[in-house]
């Protein structure tokens, strides 16, 4: 809407009950800054947000919002823009909102396309129910619930959306906030679904995956002569175990969001007050 | 002359059994009858028994009885399932010349007819014809015009060019005049024609319709039988009204992307059946608590756990009323003709918007695969009321600054008198909020406060006496008003207990019967109960799951028929077991 949107309109009375030194805090942070750089307005932005501590991120921020049950969020999401193109349409969870219970909805989320932004909020462990392991928590990393290490190997989550047919994918650090508002910035005007994981350090939990490893190991794509138009160089960087990329690892420009296919042009909510015209040739049919 | 005529046709699943009785229903409608069908199909796409059963008539059907007529018989198989159907002077039509079919015996009773199924389509064009050599066949014997089949071999056949409907009325002339110029049969079977023009649709086609007169704009489902009928109907169709069909990934997701764009402001739903409504369970709450308005039909088949997936049941209604953890007001609707699961859809959209509450959508696999006949303007497309309920915002009833408190925050779950908020759209100006599964304050906000806490539960409960005091939320009824007997039933009963009813009425017992469209919130049913000798709660489920509640409620105990075998009442049957029940009660 307006240029003039400033990152504070998006910011809401709540504070935050995040940890001092969350992560999070520069996630969404981040997040608004780049809602506000695109000129999205409160009234014409819709947030869905999962659950866990990255679900309360609807709280604290001031557009239109719903935080819904655990790993659901990008379904509410899809239906959101399906039945409002005018919305922008951003979609929060976590790790384990998104690459356990809700893996298999990422997975058809990326394949279906729909225009709009999917942040993953990634401290690879569980804070709210107080560090038990994640989906992305390395193989050794003990927990509450894996004293001796997961013994399975993390769930690597933009190869997964490179196998499943991103055609947007990102990584993150919530501490570089400058670059990470870039970032997802550039999600959010990805023709199709922009996705985004954010390396948002828990700091009362995870002393591994701590904000000191990730400013010492992310390398920045924009660093590099990264083209994250060649799939194949994209693939590389993204199967690549030892290094944590942040930038644009993969960006199709020719892709074809599903809404734009199978979306209505008109947002929904405006009904006439009887059957849509045409409506009495439904019946003739079953002559 | 027969009034009624009841037709088969048998095979093996894929031998285009159902397109056979499609084609011979829609002739039949053409011709001015009126036609109630019934399916018998098993979980397969290829093998196995399957048959479509066609009942016909001048006057209304809506049943099944324990008769045939006429029966086309593609497999041995198909004699021995319908043996006990067939009467005196019941007609067969088969292939005589199949190397399958060369030692088949037709039952004493019966008249065998074998007619050279497959020489006779070979010569239209093609064996694959064999069935409609059949129907011509068929026709004969009961002097059904053949020139009535054409219209719908032109719908079944039209899209494959000009060529194959041409083969195929050849082939129905074929089969008709071998019958004529072969055998010379007397039967009682002649039927007669009129200039009655009906159309045919099934319950999942009359929920489709239904939806898309109201006004539904997204719909989002996972295929599952017997409710993919919704989907399939809705496809292709709701895009010329602005709308969209989306196939998820499982039901989970599809319940959600209905709650996104309901959330959205469109009018959304979803169908399935018993195992989907399992999983959608979780999303209930979600719905109930942000008031979202939602329409989730449950088309009903055998359960529990996979059950038997085409066979008929009405064993959910426990988990509709009930379904879910913690408090969730909830309408729960269950339309018990095909016609009326047009008007309860319709309804189903006013009331989910009218109270912000999930709204079910009870039907059954009896209702959802049987075609039944109605004269086109039963379905009265211009009656259909939309009606958003309490909306704020720029062009609706109520103003977005008027639901603002102090601090400027629009609040989406104020307290009211009657328990509903104006809710408004996103897009909307001024009025950006969000809403949440945990519990909240009026602004939406979490909130663990005691007397916020109490205040948003009373007021979503509140809704349900709100609608208890503004909506006709009656029973149907018909029989004898002063009758000593009561049924009461639900569901794709109604048409076999309505037809059982001169049966009753011929052996001495007269009963009232009251059918029950609104099962939460439901009327009260004391006074019929307290007025009758006894009342009979019919049901296709093992434990009574209608009788129980009506029990709680009227806190008097009720007698039960119930039936889980797999297969709907037959209006003989029903006879048969209310007499029963009627005779014990007396003895």
């Amino acid at each position: 809407m307006s240029s003039e949107t400033h990152f504070t309109d998006f910011k809401s009375d709540k504070q935050p009950t995040w940890c001092p030194g969350c992560g999070d805090f520069g996630t969404m942070n981040g997040m608004m800054k780049a809602l506000a750089e695109t000129g999205a307005s409160p009234d014409d932005t819709f947030i869905v947000a999962g659950i866990g501590c990255s679900g309360k991120i609807g709280t604290y921020t001031h557009s239109y919002a719903i935080h819904g049950v655990h790993g659901r969020a990008l379904p509410v999401g899809i239906g959101v823009k399906m039945a409002n193109p005018d919305l922008e349409v951003m979609v929060a969870g976590g790790d384990g909102d998104g690459y356990s219970i809700g893996v298999g909805h990422f997975v058809h989320a990326l394949r279906r396309n729909v225009d709009m932004a999917y942040v993953v909020m990634d401290n690879r462990i569980y804070g709210l129910t107080k560090g038990q392991f994640s989906p992305t928590s390395r193989e050794d990393f003990e927990t509450a619930t894996s004293p001796e290490g997961t013994n399975m190997a993390p769930v690597n989550p933009t190869a997964l959306a490179m196998a499943a047919g991103g055609t947007f994918i990102a990584q993150s650090f919530s501490s570089h906030s400058q670059r990470h508002a870039e970032i997802v910035k550039e999600a959010i005007e990805h023709d199709g679904f922009g996705f985004v994981n954010v390396y948002s350090p828990c700091v009362t939990f995870n002393d591994v995956d701590t904000y000191d490893y990730f400013r010492d190991s992310v390398v920045d794509l924009a660093d590099t002569d990264h083209d994250p138009t060649n799939a194949e160089r994209a693939n590389d960087r993204i199967v690549d175990p030892d290094t944590e990329y942040i930038g644009v690892l993969y960006r199709d420009d020719d892709s074809v969001p599903y809404d734009a296919v199978r979306g209505p042009d008109q947002p929904m909510n405006d009904l006439p007050e009887g059957a849509p015209e045409g409506a009495d040739r439904l019946v003739k049919e079953f002559y | 002359m027969a009034s009624d005529l009841n037709w088969a046709i048998g095979g093996e699943a894929g031998d285009g059994i159902d397109s056979t009785g499609k084609i011979f229903a829609q002739a039949l409608a053409r011709a001015g009858r009126h036609v109630f069908t019934s399916k018998d199909f098993a979980s397969r796409i290829r093998g196995g028994y399957t048959a479509y059963k066609v009942r016909t008539s001048v006057d209304r059907v809506e049943s099944v009885v324990d008769r045939l007529d006429v029966l086309i018989a593609l497999t041995e198989r198909t004699i021995e399932e319908n043996r006990d159907e067939l009467v005196d002077g019941s007609v067969v039509i088969y292939d005589g010349e199949r190397t399958s079919m060369q030692d088949v015996e037709i039952p004493d009773q019966s008249i065998g007819l074998s007619v050279p199924l497959q020489d006779l389509a070979e010569q239209a064009g093609g064996a694959i014809m064999r069935n409609v050599v059949a129907l011509g066949a068929a026709a004969a014997v009961v002097d059904f015009p053949v020139d009535y089949l054409d219209e719908a071999l032109v719908k079944r056949f039209g899209t494959k060019g000009e060529a194959i409907v041409a083969n195929n009325r050849e082939a129905a002339r074929l089969g008709r005049d071998y019958v004529r110029g072969e055998f010379d049969i007397d039967t009682d079977y002649a039927i007669e024609t009129t200039d009655a023009d009906y159309v045919l649709l099934n319950g999942d086609e009359a929920i489709g319709m239904g939806a898309i007169a109201a006004g539904c704009r997204f719909y989002a489902g996972y295929p599952i039988t017997p409710a993919t009928d919704v989907m399939q109907y809705l496809t292709g169709r709701i895009e010329d009204f602005g709308g969209t069909v989306v196939q998820a990934e499982d039901e989970l997701s599809a319940i959600n992307m209905a709650l996104g764009a309901a959330r959205a402001g469109a009018r959304s739903m979803t169908a399935t059946s018993g195992p989907g409504i399992d999983l959608m369970t979780e999303t209930i709450g979600l719905i109930a608590t942000t008031e979202t308005p939602l329409v989730i039909a449950d088309v009903m088949r055998s359960g529990p756990s996979t059950g038997m997936p085409t066979k008929q049941e009405q064993g959910d209604l426990n988990q509709l009323l009930y379904g879910g953890h913690g408090e969730i007001p909830r309408f729960v609707l269950a339309p018990t003709t095909i016609a009326e699961c047009f008007d309860r859809t319709v309804e189903a959209f006013n009331l989910a918007e009218r109270y912000q509450v999930p709204v079910f959508l009870v039907s059954d696999l009896s209702m959802a695969v049987t075609e039944q006949t109605f004269p086109p303007e039963r379905f009265d497309v211009d009656s259909v009321e939309i009606d958003r309920g309490k909306v704020a915002g720029p062009g609706y009833e109520e103003s977005v600054a008027d639901w603002t408190d102090a601090d400027g925050h629009f609040q989406p779950h104020a307290v009211t008198d009657d328990g509903i908020s104006p809710r408004a759209f996103p897009g909307t100006v001024d009025a950006a909020h969000m809403t949440t599964g945990l519990e909240h304050d009026e602004r939406g906000h979490r909130t663990e406060a005691e007397d916020e806490r109490v205040d948003q539960v009373d007021k979503r409960q509140h809704k349900v006496e709100t609608a208890r005091e503004r909506e006709d939320l009656s029973w149907r009824e018909f029989g004898d008003p002063d009758a000593d007997t009561l049924v009461v039933s639900w569901g794709s009963n109604e048409g076999a207990i309505r037809e059982a009813l001169p049966e009753l009425e011929s052996r001495g017992i007269d009963v009232r019967v009251l059918t029950v469209p609104y099962l939460y919130p439901r009327p009260d049913l004391s006074g019929p109960i307290e007025a009758a000798e006894r009342t009979v709660v019919v049901e296709c489920n093992a434990t009574g799951q209608l009788a129980d509640v009506i029990e709680g409620d009227v806190l008097e105990e009720v007698d039960r028929i119930g039936k889980y075998t797999g297969v709907r009442f037959t209006a003989d049957e029903l006879a048969d077991r209310i007499v029963e029940r009627v005779m014990e009660v007396r003895a």
